[in-house]
């Protein structure tokens, strides 16, 4: 539960220094008061998708987190932990996630300048290596079940079977919202949400993209 | 008003409650004294806390009802009052704690002399083990299991060949001498628990975990499962008695190793069958039975109830109840055995055919089917028994039979003989039965069931011819 | 009184408010079906626990009947008895108090209380409403399967709940399994619109210390239950994955049925420390809301403001933070490490300080107020009584050593039925008497709430308070029958018998309840826009019910913090959230320029 514990400190830190910054000597039964009202209200850039989604961030990274304190605690636990070997598919996998993420930032940065067929190109290159990424990981999983790796062997085997799955649902779930984005894109929608679309899936393939190297070093080290 | 008569009324009532209710911590018979000072300490602060708060609640009730012109006082904090409060929590629930950890402290630490005893729980019976002349727990896998090795010792560890095993779910324990009970199960979690120990653990399988007390008074004492461990949680027990050390030394010795029972000359039926011949006469020859002279079947018992029954006749545990009539005309015959014949006798019986039965009673059979949900958890779908639930065969028995030991049963007239550990929980589990109607048709459901037995059967042998 | 002009000099603009684009359904089904209004959510949500919170009170009748007349009833087995227990504790927990304290009060109040035309992400809070029906739909299907639902206990403690030969091992445990997932995925989707909202979305003026503690209860628990429900989603994947897939995440080496299985090194213990990562927080994700609300219900009922409102906010915040370090405290007898023990007690024991703080403020509320004895501050009134007593009794079982004989007895029973059962259960008849004339425009019968009101308080304590003795006796929890166990008294049975006559009285009365929300709907006394004389802005709206949008043509602005009751001079006892200074008359009809500075 270390892992876990450690994310929630650093989180709740952060999130009860900010609800303390703006709580410490605020007199609430002082009514009418104009800067009380101006400080607490949370700066423009922060919309309400980029915090929606800063929040369903913290929300997975609870989820992963906990699979990774699981995974270390059962690892001590029994006697019968075998590492799985590694893949050479896995890292040209890698490799196709990060290009991925590269590509949305591409594609962001484009949106920002109103270059709308680079916007197109590059989201188009993002979907698409995601989605190769995901056929990846399926034919890593087609391996290793093809060398007797099968799900129920050994808890290695059920932990990377798990948490691969999980990132690949998370990755479809992010594939539907990029979808929906490519469609507006794709109807001429307006701009200024395109752009707010874009930037979110570009995050949350950052984020992603963090979750797999924590993932895969963690699978790569034991 | 009213309410704050009620807040009265009901704090006052409470603690009045606590002092004059029948319902207390059991007279202590461990060491744990200490646990029990914990519990009062805490009902002395949160008590005054309880009748403090709720009072003074009940005064703010009755002097700030509601008035017209009154005005309530703006008082939006009082930074010294809610220092002060604070503080005092803080200080309260420190001196709650504090006592509670040094007592903890003593909890996990066991002593240097305490002997050990293993505890092993299974759906739904208990076994113990003590470690034997080396003092040391041989090594134990649940995978090394079987028939022949219910505590799955394994028999290359050198130290397990003298631990001592006792298979029937009572304990003794010498009083006065700290114990150190370790916890093993065999399948699911359970929850050792003597209430008046006080200490108690769960018994969680893959891993051991322990406990240690100090009986100080002899008798006695029930053990339960407190920790919900499938259909028959309720009906876990086993007995606990603390005796003085002579006496715990003997029945200790009585006691067979398993050494003892790896080299326990296998069961002869050949010379069981010779031996069955007296049973003949009543039984039948092929121990088919005879409802003229109340003499159940006993072709298809396996081998461990057999034995079990004839033992609790032979030591009166069963068949003395002055309405156990048939029982009662058992006894004598199981007395004149010996246990090497029992143990021959019971491999022969396990050697007979199964043959159908003729039904005796009728019974809504699914009804019944319904109420047999229950018995399936331990004599299985089929009525075939199962031996981990030490649950003999139903299926094909004579429904006769089985009508009368079920009432038996319920009544408390089989079953209810501390020695008889299995049968106290048949008790248990026969008051689903709630009338005769349930009786006749669980009993017309398990005929059905020896009809599908021997329907299957025929065309078992169908196919080989 | 919502139309006041926007002094742009004195307040910074908020971020997103009043840009929001709200659907506007026309047809019946787009506004009551399919509709994306938190407030009509919010009706769905509460509809839907309550209809499912009926199955598990009748569910806890069946367990009573055995209790107290064992086997006269021949519908109760061994086997149905633990389903029984089983749906009962997880449709209570999950999907009666919990969705009903964050989807049904949460998407009421906190658009209308930030003075928000809507929650942020209306599409996706309809989303959240439906996950949910399909996961007690999914739950409910339990029932019906070969086998019946699951009777491993709402706790789920694996072995026993996927091995052979535990009810419902061929179908309801799987179903259990994926509707708690169904339910989490709906919770989130929900609970992202309750933190965006309360954190964006509040209206001009409504500064954080200036929310109602209401607000502040559902959002803390929003904030936990977002990070504690993934808890119990990994543990419940990874349990799916042991039944279905024969994976030995937490199956060890064990027989089943007598059998020698396949599992190895898995542990259950790994189980328990997920579950209950999830399980404590669960516990002030119920309490935490009832906490805010009754806050609120204590100061309009009280006509006083609440004493010590910053302490209050700072108590839900460290109770919150702190409940994510105690779960180990439903573990000290479980076989783990028992020097965790000490660390455990400690932290619980220390989570007791800042909830004794907000029971002194509950108190303090009173203390001098102007107590109207109306039907929520009775309920109130009974939560504070209540919620003391099983506090304390929880100081038993948080100081490791009192815990191990209390530990999976009826003490256990009483004490979390106390704390976490009867109380927010009066916090939530208390709100529903509070804000049901703004849901519907009228006011609940008073005479058949009291009624309500004195049965279940009363009863609610006599079915409750025997228990813990019991429990200290040591009579064991989830036992189907006691049959001959020596340590456990014959008196025991009669009280269990009396037991279970008060709580068939206290569940017959909640039909009169039933029956007073839908009488009351059609015959109701009209009970006008602010019946209760209460500050916040759910009170100020143009319509009463609310209207499509809450707050009409312009959003409110808000000038104070919600408790100004008894303001000094003032000539009301109470001065909305949205009245400037300088609109406030006072007695002597001289303008104040500003009150209660210290």
């Amino acid at each position: 539960m270390t892992v876990t514990l450690t994310f929630l400190a650093l989180l709740m830190a952060g999130f009860v220094a900010w609800l303390f910054s703006h709580s410490v000597n605020v007199r609430p039964w002082v009514a009418g008061s104009s800067e009380t009202a101006r400080r607490t209200q949370v700066p423009e850039w922060v919309t309400a998708p980029r915090m929606g989604l800063m929040v369903l961030l913290a929300t997975v990274t609870s989820v992963f987190t906990l699979i990774i304190s699981a995974y270390l605690m059962r690892m001590e636990m029994g006697a019968d932990w075998h590492p799985l070997p590694d893949s050479a598919l896995l890292w040209f996998n890698s490799a196709l996630l990060v290009l991925a993420s590269v590509a949305l930032h591409g594609a962001w940065r484009a949106a920002r300048q109103d270059a709308v067929e680079r916007v197109r190109h590059l989201l188009i290159a993002g979907g698409g290596l995601s989605a190769l990424f995901v056929v990846g990981q399926l034919l890593v999983w087609r391996q290793l079940a093809v060398e007797g790796y099968y799900l129920a062997t050994n808890p290695a085997n059920a932990f990377y079977y798990l948490l691969t799955s999980l990132h690949g649902l998370h990755l479809l779930g992010g594939l539907v919202a990029w979808a929906k984005v490519f469609r507006r894109l794709q109807r001429g929608g307006e701009p200024a949400r395109l752009r707010s679309g874009i930037e979110l899936c570009a995050v949350y393939w950052d984020f992603l993209l963090l979750v797999w190297v924590v993932v895969f070093a963690l699978l790569l080290k034991t | 008003m009213a309410m704050a008569v009620a807040l009265i009324v009901l704090a006052v009532g409470s603690v009045l409650f606590f002092l004059f209710s029948p319902w207390h911590l059991t007279p202590l018979a461990s060491n744990w004294e200490a646990i029990d000072r914990t519990i009062s300490i805490s009902f002395w602060v949160t008590g005054l806390v309880f009748l403090a708060v709720t009072l003074f609640m009940a005064l703010a009730l009755v002097r700030f009802g509601y008035q017209k012109q009154r005005r309530s006082r703006y008082e939006p904090e009082n930074k010294p009052l809610e220092a002060w409060l604070t503080g005092l929590t803080t200080l309260g629930i420190a001196a709650l704690l504090a006592p509670g950890l040094f007592v903890w402290g003593s909890f996990v630490s066991v002593p240097e002399d305490a002997h050990e005893v293993e505890v092993v729980a299974q759906q739904w019976h208990w076994g113990f083990r003590f470690p034997g002349e080396d003092g040391t727990l041989g090594a134990a896998r649940s995978s090394l299991i079987d028939a022949g090795n219910p505590f799955g010792i394994d028999p290359d560890d050198p130290h397990g060949q003298d631990d001592v095993l006792v298979e029937n779910p009572r304990l003794l324990l010498p009083v006065d001498r700290p114990v150190k009970l370790i916890l093993r199960s065999k399948d699911v979690i359970h929850n050792f628990k003597v209430a008046p120990f006080r200490a108690k653990m769960d018994v969680v399988p893959g891993q051991t975990s322990y406990f240690w007390l100090t009986p100080t008074q002899t008798g006695e004492f029930e053990a339960v499962c407190a920790e919900l461990c499938g259909i028959a949680h309720f009906a876990m027990r086993a007995k606990v008695a603390v005796v003085e050390q002579p006496s715990f030394d003997a029945w200790l010795a009585e006691q067979p190793t398993y050494a003892e029972l790896e080299s326990l000359e296998p069961a002869d039926p050949d010379a069981g069958a010779e031996r069955f011949s007296a049973c003949v006469a009543c039984h039948g020859p092929q121990g088919e039975g005879q409802q003229a002279i109340n003499a159940p079947r006993l072709a298809g018992l396996d081998r461990d109830y057999f034995t079990r029954q004839l033992h609790l006749f032979q030591s009166g545990a069963r068949g003395t109840h002055e309405a156990d009539r048939f029982g009662q005309q058992m006894r004598p015959f199981a007395t004149s055995l010996s246990d090497q014949a029992i143990r021959d006798i019971a491999a022969y019986v396990e050697t007979l055919p199964v043959t159908p039965t003729r039904d005796t009673i009728i019974g809504d059979a699914e009804r019944g089917a319904r109420l047999y949900r229950t018995c399936a958890s331990c004599h299985g779908a089929q009525g075939a028994g199962m031996a981990a639930f030490k649950a003999p065969r139903l299926a094909g028995m004579n429904d006769w039979y089985l009508v009368r030991q079920l009432r038996h049963f319920r009544d408390g007239i089989r079953g209810r003989h501390p020695q008889d550990g299995y049968g106290n929980q048949m008790v248990d589990m026969a008051q689903i039965l709630i009338d005769d109607r349930a009786l006749a048709d669980v009993t017309a459901y398990i005929g059905t069931l020896a009809q599908q037995t021997a329907a299957s059967n025929v065309d078992a042998t169908r196919t080989e011819e | 009184m919502a139309e006041r002009e926007y002094d742009a000099s004195s307040h910074a603009p908020p971020a997103e408010v009043g840009e929001m684009e709200l659907v506007h359904p026309r047809t019946f089904i787009g506004k009551y079906i399919w509709s994306q209004d938190a407030k009509v959510i919010a009706i769905q949500y509460g509809l839907t626990a309550t209809a499912i919170g009926l199955v598990a009170l009748v569910l806890s009748i069946l367990i009573r009947l055995q209790l107290g007349f064992p086997n006269s009833v021949s519908l109760i087995d061994p086997a149905s008895y633990l389903q029984h227990v089983t749906m009962h504790g997880m449709i209570m927990v999950v999907y009666l108090l919990t969705a009903i304290l964050l989807g049904g009060f949460g998407n009421y109040l906190i658009p209308l209380m930030c003075g928000a035309r809507d929650m942020a992400f209306p599409y996706l809070n309809m989303l959240s409403f439906w996950t949910y029906l399909l996961s007690v739909l999914i739950l409910v299907a339990g029932f019906f399967v070969p086998g019946g639902s699951s009777g491993a206990g709402w706790t789920l403690y694996p072995p026993q709940s996927i091995s052979p030969g535990t009810p419902g091992v061929d179908g309801g445990i799987v179903l259990m399994l994926v509707s708690l997932a169904v339910f989490i995925i709906g919770f989130t989707m929900g609970g992202l619109n309750y933190v965006v909202t309360v954190l964006q979305a509040r209206t001009r003026g409504m500064t954080l210390m200036r929310l109602p503690l209401t607000v502040w209860g559902i959002f803390m628990a929003t904030v936990m239950a977002l990070l504690a429900f993934p808890a119990l989603l990994v543990a419940a994947l990874m349990l799916l994955m042991d039944l279905l897939l024969g994976t030995s995440f937490f199956m060890p080496e064990m027989l089943a049925m007598g059998e020698i299985t396949e599992r190895e090194g898995g542990s259950p213990l790994l189980f328990q420390h997920l579950f209950w990562f999830f399980g404590h927080p669960e516990v002030y994700i119920v309490a935490l809301p009832a906490f805010g609300i009754v806050s609120d219900l204590l100061a309009v009922h009280a006509r006083k403001n609440i004493f010590g409102y910053r302490m209050m906010v700072w108590a839900l915040i460290i109770i919150g933070v702190l409940s994510f370090v105690v779960w180990a405290h439903h573990m000290f007898v479980s076989g783990m490490n028992p020097y965790f023990g000490f660390l455990f007690a400690t932290t619980t024991l220390i989570i007791a300080v800042p909830t004794a703080i907000k029971v002194y403020n509950w108190v303090l509320t009173l203390w001098r107020g102007n107590i109207r004895f109306t039907v929520p501050m009775l309920f109130a009134i009974g939560f504070l009584f209540t919620f003391v007593n099983g506090g304390l009794s929880g100081l038993f079982l948080g100081n490791v050593t009192a815990d191990v004989p209390l530990s999976d007895t009826y003490f256990v029973v009483g004490h979390f039925h106390m704390v976490m059962a009867v109380a927010p259960i009066m916090v939530i008849f208390g709100a529903i008497y509070h804000w049901y004339p703004k849901m519907t425009g009228r006011m609940l019968n008073d005479t058949l709430g009291k009624i309500h009101f004195w049965v279940t308080f009363l009863g609610t304590y006599l079915i409750y308070y025997p228990m813990h003795f019991i429990g200290l006796e040591g009579v064991p929890r989830r036992y189907y029958a006691y049959g001959e166990t020596t340590f456990i008294s014959d008196s025991v049975q009669t009280l269990n018998a009396g037991i279970t006559i008060a709580a068939i009285i206290v569940a017959a009365t909640q039909l009169l309840f039933l029956f007073n929300l839908a009488w009351s709907y059609f015959r109701g006394r009209e009970s006008g826009p602010n019946p209760w004389q209460a500050t916040t802005l759910e009170w100020q709206t143009p319509h009463t019910p609310p209207r499509h949008g809450n707050f009409g043509d312009a959003l409110p602005v808000v000038y104070r913090w919600p408790y100004d009751y008894g303001v000094p001079g003032a000539k009301d006892d109470f001065i909305p959230q949205n009245v400037p200074p300088e609109a406030v008359e006072y007695l002597d009809g001289a303008h104040a320029t500003g009150k209660g500075a210290t």
